[in-house]
């Protein structure tokens, strides 16, 4: 059997405006648009994976929030309506889809031998989370490909930022591991906005693009400073830059999802690809794409 | 209409006294209790149940449930293994649109959802589960802002008892929360289930001291200290202590008992009630700002919107610093005048006090609200708090002057709406100089200065 590998690692944040903003059928809100800037850079990532091969997408989102461990969705096929809590309004998706469960159950045992607490999540009543769901309509609204869903370990909430990450690298390892014993190809998606500073109040309609923007400069200049260092390379600075940004710009990073990503592509040194930036009800989002695929190794 | 609490719960939101009681000796013991609670609730005269979740985030200000059926399965996100909860919840969607209206009325950002599938959260489902199994009783369900502070949740509290005074409602209020919030981290045997450490044990013992005492009020006001010791930053804070205390007036003597005390996977789980009969103790004083209305902080995209405490929104006469002349007493703790002329003047042994109205000193807002806006058109007040406020600037004004409220012995009050207000006035009054026993005049008058139903002039002894 070929080795398993990393096709390309995403950036992809999930605000559920953006599957609002574009009105596919399995979404019941219906709106006038909004967030085009960030649409068109997913527009611009789908492109650039259009001729890539892949068997499956594995992704990390912050909103299965976990406390006992890292777990997997364990069933195999998973149906249902999803209902933003926090936003109901806009998001309330029916979703069918497959989960590659050999492949979590790969990641988790890999992980498990790795000495990290883990769980399979095999009750068929369980609702897939909107982060997951919004991160791959985006990505692929094709639906054809199983994921591996994982969740987001609160470890930050528990600990410090610097154990979140430590055991967020060690399952970007094993994640690796597993994928390339798998014999898969793997599109990974870490599933988070960069600065997570929400106005608490909303436009009427929601889409009023003349109202949104940034919550403050101080998040402006982190969003762009994190943007600046992917697209060099710098992953290991922003590794070690993490507990700055999460305190300071409220990051959504601190779900793990991003450490993750970094671990898994092996903390690379070439660059992301810029493919789009843009507020979201004033939360910092960027698209980036790291095409492992054309990385000699 | 005498709506009130009749009773107030604090429960946690594990669904492990659901799911499977039976695993441990602890977690039956919580749904023992909880089996207790019911049987308080249902033996008492409750019309409704109102929960506030901790389990239940939101952005957008607060978001109550007003699906009038909001049914579904619910799967824990972490204990999805011990199984699913099927729910189809009686929800009182009338109540749950009316305390929007109050919420927004008093300057909250505020909206009900009701939609098909919503997922009812953990806490809210195993409350309503054990407390109300056959929906005898209609509920509400309201969030936890994330960001809230301390005043937009006190006066979340205070909308929702507005309703409950203008419905005449009997209501147990709810908060779903876990004391210490540290779990395991990993998996456990059930029967090695202990507090996750020494000092939340200990930290939890204290708060339950102080709730099996009725002083709910301490806890409240200890809540950022208790947050600080033992709760794990999860997006929300210790708040629900705030609000289940603005439900009860801040009061510090009511009657409590705490029907269970157990480790849930680490976490701190408590079923306690407070019934609001006074155990005898003196209430304390309330030492920390009591807010009636929330101007709002970071209404970033559109401040103009619904700001109704604040005068500088309703073109109001200038402002005078109070005149300082012989034997003249002004206070910087008393609002502005709106002419040449002090607060106070001192003549012998008497004090004449200028008129004094409800404004605020500093950001002269007026509680209980203006009544009417800057083009003119009527708005809606609280003639209750404008008197208070009236009654709280004259003993300030008094106490400058070394003189205090139990030393005024005659009263002019000046109402603009005599049949709408004079029984608000008057029950205010018999709480506060009601009891000092000054003379009393009232007369109805057109209008005065400043957006204002009531006005009074005072004479004390100094
Ligand atoms: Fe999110």
């Amino acid at each position: 059997m070929a080795k398993g590998e990393i096709v390309a690692g995403c950036l992809a944040p999930h605000p559920p405006h953006l599957v609002y903003a574009e009105n596919p059928q399995q979404n019941e809100p219906v709106s006038e648009g909004g967030w085009e800037q960030l649409r068109w850079g997913y527009e611009r990532l789908r492109k650039s994976l259009e001729d890539v091969d892949y068997d499956v997408i594995v992704i990390l989102s912050p909103h299965w929030q976990t406390y006992i461990g890292t777990h997997f969705v364990g069933v195999e096929k998973c149906s249902s309506k999803s209902v933003d809590p926090v936003f109901p309004n806009l998001f309330r998706f029916n979703y069918d889809l497959d989960i590659d469960v050999e492949l979590a159950q790969a990641i988790h045992d890999k992980a498990e031998e790795n000495g990290m607490a883990v769980k399979m999540m095999k009750n068929p009543d369980f609702r897939v989370d909107y982060g997951t769901l919004v991160s791959c309509h985006m990505v692929r609204p094709e639906w054809d490909k199983p994921i591996v869903s994982i969740s987001s370990n609160r470890s930050l909430s528990y600990y410090s930022v610097e154990v979140m990450q430590e055991m967020m690298l060690e399952l970007g390892r094993s994640t690796a591991k597993a994928i390339e014993e798998s014999g898969k190809k793997c599109l990974l998606i870490a599933s988070n906005s960069l600065s997570h500073r929400h106005f608490v109040t909303e436009t009427n309609p929601p889409e009023d693009m003349s109202k949104e923007h940034i919550t403050s400069h101080a998040m402006h200049l982190w969003d762009m400073r994190m943007i600046e260092l992917m697209r060099e390379g710098k992953s290991q600075q922003i590794i070690d830059e993490m507990p700055e940004f999460c305190e300071q710009a409220i990051a959504e990073t601190d779900g793990g999802a991003f450490t993750w990503l970094l671990s898994a592509m092996g903390v690379p040194n070439e660059p992301a690809i810029l493919h789009g930036y843009g507020t979201i009800i004033g939360t910092g989002n960027a698209i980036m794409e790291w095409p492992v695929r054309n990385w000699s190794a | 209409m005498n709506g009130e609490v009749v009773k107030s719960l604090i429960i946690p939101a594990h669904p492990h006294p659901v799911l499977c009681p039976e695993k441990n000796e602890g977690w039956q013991r919580v749904r023992d209790a909880f089996d207790d609670a019911r049987r308080q609730i249902e033996e008492s005269d409750a019309d409704l149940i109102i929960i506030y979740s901790t389990l239940w985030p939101s952005v957008i200000g607060h978001q109550i449930q007003a699906d009038p059926n909001p049914e579904w399965v619910m799967v824990d996100a972490d204990f999805h293994d011990l199984g699913s909860i099927h729910y189809s919840l009686r929800i009182d969607s009338e109540f749950a649109k009316s305390w929007n209206e109050a919420n927004i009325a008093r300057g909250l950002e505020s909206r009900t959802v009701a939609y098909d599938g919503f997922p009812i959260d953990v806490g809210s489902v195993v409350a309503l589960k054990l407390l109300n199994p056959y929906n005898r009783i209609p509920a509400v369900i309201c969030s936890t802002n994330v960001y809230s502070n301390r005043a937009e949740t006190t006066i979340l509290a205070k909308s929702c008892m507005d309703v409950i005074k203008a419905q005449g409602r009997k209501a147990v209020a709810v908060s779903v929360m876990s004391l210490s919030n540290r779990m395991f981290t990993e998996e456990i045997k059930p029967e090695e289930d202990r507090i996750h450490s020494l000092k939340d044990d200990e930290w939890n013992r204290k708060i339950l001291e102080f709730l099996s005492e009725g002083r709910l009020e301490d806890v409240s006001q200890l809540s950022r200290t208790i947050h600080d010791q033992i709760r794990v930053k999860k997006v929300v804070a210790f708040k629900p202590m705030w609000w289940l205390s603005a439900m009860n007036a801040n009061r510090n003597d009511l009657t409590g008992s705490v029907l269970a005390y157990e480790p849930i996977h680490g976490a701190g789980a408590a079923v306690v009630v407070l019934d609001p009969e006074s155990n005898g103790t003196g209430d304390k004083e309330y030492d920390e700002d009591d807010v009636e209305y929330y101007g709002g902080d970071r209404d970033v995209l559109d401040s103009s919107s619904k700001v109704i405490n604040n005068e500088s929104n309703n073109a109001g006469p200038d402002l005078f610093d109070p005149v300082e002349g012989e034997n003249a007493v002004n206070s910087e703790k008393a609002p502005k005048p709106v002419g040449a002329y002090p607060h106070a003047r001192r003549e012998g042994d008497l004090i004449y006090l200028s008129g004094v109205g409800p404004r605020q000193p500093g950001d002269n807002s007026i509680p209980g609200g203006p009544i009417k806006d800057s083009d003119g058109n009527m708005l809606d007040y609280d003639i209750k708090a404008q008197t208070r406020a009236v009654v709280d600037n004259i003993a300030r004004i008094l106490e400058e002057a070394g003189s205090s409220l139990d030393k005024v012995i005659d009263v002019t009050s000046f109402l603009v709406d005599m049949d709408r207000d004079f029984q608000g006035y008057n029950e205010v009054w018999a709480d506060t100089l009601g009891q000092v026993g000054p003379t009393r005049t009232t007369l109805a008058i057109r209008a005065l200065p400043t957006p204002i139903a009531v006005e009074m002039k005072v004479i004390a002894r100094a």
